[in-house]
């Protein structure tokens, strides 16, 4: 694919133009997940199979076909983070909020998602919840976190953390 | 910093300059360096940064006292990590507070601040510098070494400290006949797992024609390792330096970075990394007027570990679904776009640079004969000192883990150490004492893999593990060859009998068995080893194995099925903290009276356990 933009957005181009993934990776930059329509007419715009955007959206992880929540919980389960006990705190966040792994309270408010690993193994075991970070996690922890007043919570739990 | 650089058309113009960026630097040299990496990050160190900044101001030091954002200092575990030059007094779980009383006290008085200086966790001794600190003193560290005096986004930083040397030399000094010579008599292996001779592949590629490729693979996606992303987010000109005379050598034009998403800070290093080279005429037409030329492509991954391995990168470059091809031909003959190409892991290409800088016979000193250079380790797990180390290849896994890692956490027994990712094996202790390289580490199982080390203590149940890795593979198979996407399947569901209480050792029989057919008969690297945590787990944990199936026990007390909660009465105040965390309210008893749980109603979560304060609460 010779164009450098689909949908009017800008696509980054490799050495053989743009690829399906730097197509799909823009759409999903812009509108935040792959919705349907803009997958049809950028296939139509670039003249490309749609089958062909939608065997890559599901093959990779990190393409969305359904809107996010509007907070985002992510959960490591690195190799560091299983062995300090990871399992039980993705299960305490699904169990506080409600919410399956890989996908969206019912009033759209989060989003959990269980990822391999962030590299960053001396916080073991982690969540990152928008964007940040909070290490050496228990239950507990968790709970508080989540609790039903955010703005309280988030000041006990974070200035518990930041060391 | 000077925007308007003219691009460098010579050696002697880069000489020039470098002795320019020196002198900055040396004028510089009081500054205060802050671990910028992502774990230190996570613990604000971003907010130190800036308190560091409205200090200096406050106090007039803006001009005389610098602040660098650095890459990872290593020592991950006591972030975040903050060093003082010159003297290198390295202060430790700084917070952004403490900034105006470090400037205070040790930039303007002299004194050292004793209650951030590192105490050594098992001796108590303190150390106030850092190269003094156990952690540091046994390794050998000179790829990263860089990262503590370099701020990652400024090329004049790591021009003042040689680099690019390395660049100038190759294409100025050598022939890339002759910078392929070098790489191979240094034995340059492949850092990213198979330890190929990476000499080798880039004199296939150079006797080749016509359009050629040069792929950095930074798609780290072993769980626990994070080597390659605190290169690229500490020293990201290294890596760079390393691919452009890469290509020089295999005379490749085109090159691409393919780095995984999870990491978006390095994906702003690198790309900022390339951008300031191309405006002093490092990347792009005509190098130092060398005549050869490149251009630098970044890919960012979209997230499948399969694309780790080399041909299913190459399809996911090109926008494709990641699936592996058979090989041969092999990349250098047919890869990208069906042209010659070569793929160099991050470190791999890190090490280049110094090859070429001190010579193949001097890089060859530091290492074993078969596997030379130095190793970046992610030391992880349950080990006191989590962090980044790096070490001569060949040095046991004991000095590694007790004398660096500073031993097991809470004084606990050391059970397994686990290296080479989902692909790799678990080490007992009586391994303790094999060297770290290539082959010792297959002879036995395991693998070097790209350099994750995962320590377990006696709390790390090896079956539970094994099942751990066969679900991340599970996951991660691209479903291409039937005894992988099933055959991991299986193992996996064989390996949930036997943590359940539901398995028999028949089952074990068959476990070994299937493990084989897997390895035997799949096409690709993820495949053939996926097997290993299994295999590498019975063959020195099997009466682990034995006691979950013969007695329904999990002596580490993390099988779920296989464990019970009781609370000792004797022991319980009644205070109800077990009570009010429980989730599944399985907890009944009144006030300062002795509670009880409902073992139908648990679910085995543990939090009571982790709650009680008069430790009433018994697993088993």
């Amino acid at each position: 694919m010779k164009k450098n933009t689909v949908l009017g957005l800008e696509v980054p181009c490799g050495p053989n133009g743009v690829s399906v993934i730097t197509v799909l990776q823009a759409i999903q930059g812009y509108y935040g997940y792959l919705p349907e329509e803009a997958l049809e007419k950028a296939a139509r715009e670039l003249k490309v199979p749609l089958i062909d955007f939608y065997s890559v959206a599901t093959f990779y992880k990190n393409f969305r076909l359904a809107p996010q929540g509007r907070r985002e919980v992510v959960t490591c389960a690195g190799t560091a983070c299983h062995v300090r006990g990871s399992e039980k705190i993705t299960e305490e966040i699904s169990r506080t909020l409600g919410v399956d792994i890989s996908s969206t309270t019912e009033d759209g408010e989060y989003s959990l998602k269980c990822v391999n690993c962030v590299g960053a193994c001396a916080l073991a075991p982690l969540i990152i919840v928008d964007g940040r970070y909070y290490g050496q996690m228990t239950p507990l922890k968790v709970r508080r976190l989540f609790s039903d007043n955010p703005t309280k919570t988030e000041q006990t739990v974070s200035s518990g953390l930041s060391k | 910093m000077d925007l308007e650089a003219p691009k460098i058309k010579s050696a002697e113009e880069f000489f020039y300059i470098q002795r320019n960026y020196q002198k900055q630097y040396r004028d510089n040299n009081r500054f205060i360096a802050i671990c910028g990496d992502t774990g230190c990050t996570a613990r604000n160190s971003k907010a130190i940064l800036g308190s560091l900044d409205r200090c200096l101001k406050e106090k007039d030091l803006s001009e005389t006292v610098g602040a660098r954002f650095t890459g990872c200092l290593g020592l991950c575990e006591s972030g975040p990590l903050v060093i003082v030059y010159p003297e290198e007094i390295l202060y430790h779980r700084v917070i952004p507070d403490d900034m105006p009383e470090i400037v205070e006290e040790t930039v303007q008085a002299g004194r050292i601040i004793d209650r951030l200086i590192y105490r050594d966790p098992s001796s108590g001794e303190k150390y106030a510098y850092a190269r003094g600190l156990p952690f540091y003193k046994k390794q050998v560290r000179n790829l990263l070494s860089g990262n503590w005096k370099t701020d990652p986004t400024k090329i004049e930083d790591y021009i003042a400290q040689g680099g690019y040397e390395a660049l100038v030399k190759a294409v100025t000094e050598m022939s890339p006949g002759e910078v392929v010579q070098e790489v191979k008599e240094a034995r340059l292996r492949g850092r990213g797992g198979a330890g190929f001779d990476a000499g080798l592949k880039w004199e296939e590629c150079f006797k080749a024609s016509g359009r050629k490729f040069i792929i950095c693979n930074a798609d780290e996606g072993d769980p626990g390792a994070f080597m390659d992303r605190s290169l690229l987010e500490g020293n990201p000109h290294a890596v760079l330096e390393g691919l452009i005379i890469g290509a020089y050598a295999t005379d490749a034009r085109e090159g691409v970075v393919y780095i995984r998403s999870e990491y978006p800070t390095a994906v702003e290093k690198i790309k900022t990394a390339i951008n300031r080279a191309k405006e002093l005429g490092l990347v792009g037409d005509d190098i130092l007027g060398s005549g050869f030329g490149i251009q630098i492509y970044l890919s960012i991954g979209a997230g499948a570990f399969v694309c780790g391995e080399t041909s299913a990168l190459i399809a996911s470059v090109d926008g494709r679904v990641g699936e592996p091809v058979q090989k041969p031909p092999r990349l250098v003959q047919q890869g990208y776009l069906d042209r010659p190409t070569v793929v160099n892991n991050v470190e791999t290409l890190a090490n280049v640079p110094h090859i070429i800088k001190q010579g193949a016979e001097n890089y060859r000193a530091t290492g074993t004969e078969a596997s030379s250079g130095t190793k970046i380790f992610s030391l992880v797990g349950k080990v006191n000192n989590t962090g980044l180390v790096e070490v001569p290849l060949g040095m046991t896994l004991r000095e590694i883990i007790f004398e660096i890692g500073g031993g097991i956490k809470e004084g606990k027994a050391f059970k397994a150490v686990q290296t080479g990712g989902p692909s790799g094996g678990c080490l007992p202790a009586s391994y303790l004492d094999l060297p770290t390289d290539f082959e010792s580490l297959t002879e036995v199982g395991s693998m070097m893999g790209s350099g994750g080390m995962i320590v377990m203590d006696e709390d790390t149940c090896m079956v539970d593990l094994a099942g751990y890795f066969l679900k991340f593979l599970a996951d991660e198979s691209c479903g291409c060859c039937f005894t992988c996407r099933e055959g991991i399947s299986r193992l996996l569901e064989l390996v949930q009998n036997i943590s359940c209480g539901r398995g028999s050792l028949d089952q074990l029989d068959l476990l070994k068995e299937l493990a084989e057919v897997v390895k035997d008969s799949t096409l690709c690297g993820l495949g053939q080893t996926a097997p290993n945590p299994v295999l590498s787990t019975i063959k020195y944990f099997e009466d682990e194995y034995r006691v979950h199936i013969l007695q329904n026990k999990c002596p580490a007390g993390v099988c779920r099925a296989l464990i019970t909660f009781e609370i000792i009465e004797s022991y319980c105040n009644g205070c109800g903290l077990c009570k009010k965390n429980c989730p599944s309210d399985a907890i009944t008893g009144e006030q300062k009276k002795p509670h009880y749980i409902d073992k139908d109603q648990c679910d085995k979560c543990g939090i009571c356990f982790s709650t009680c304060r008069n430790e009433a609460i018994l697993k088993q």
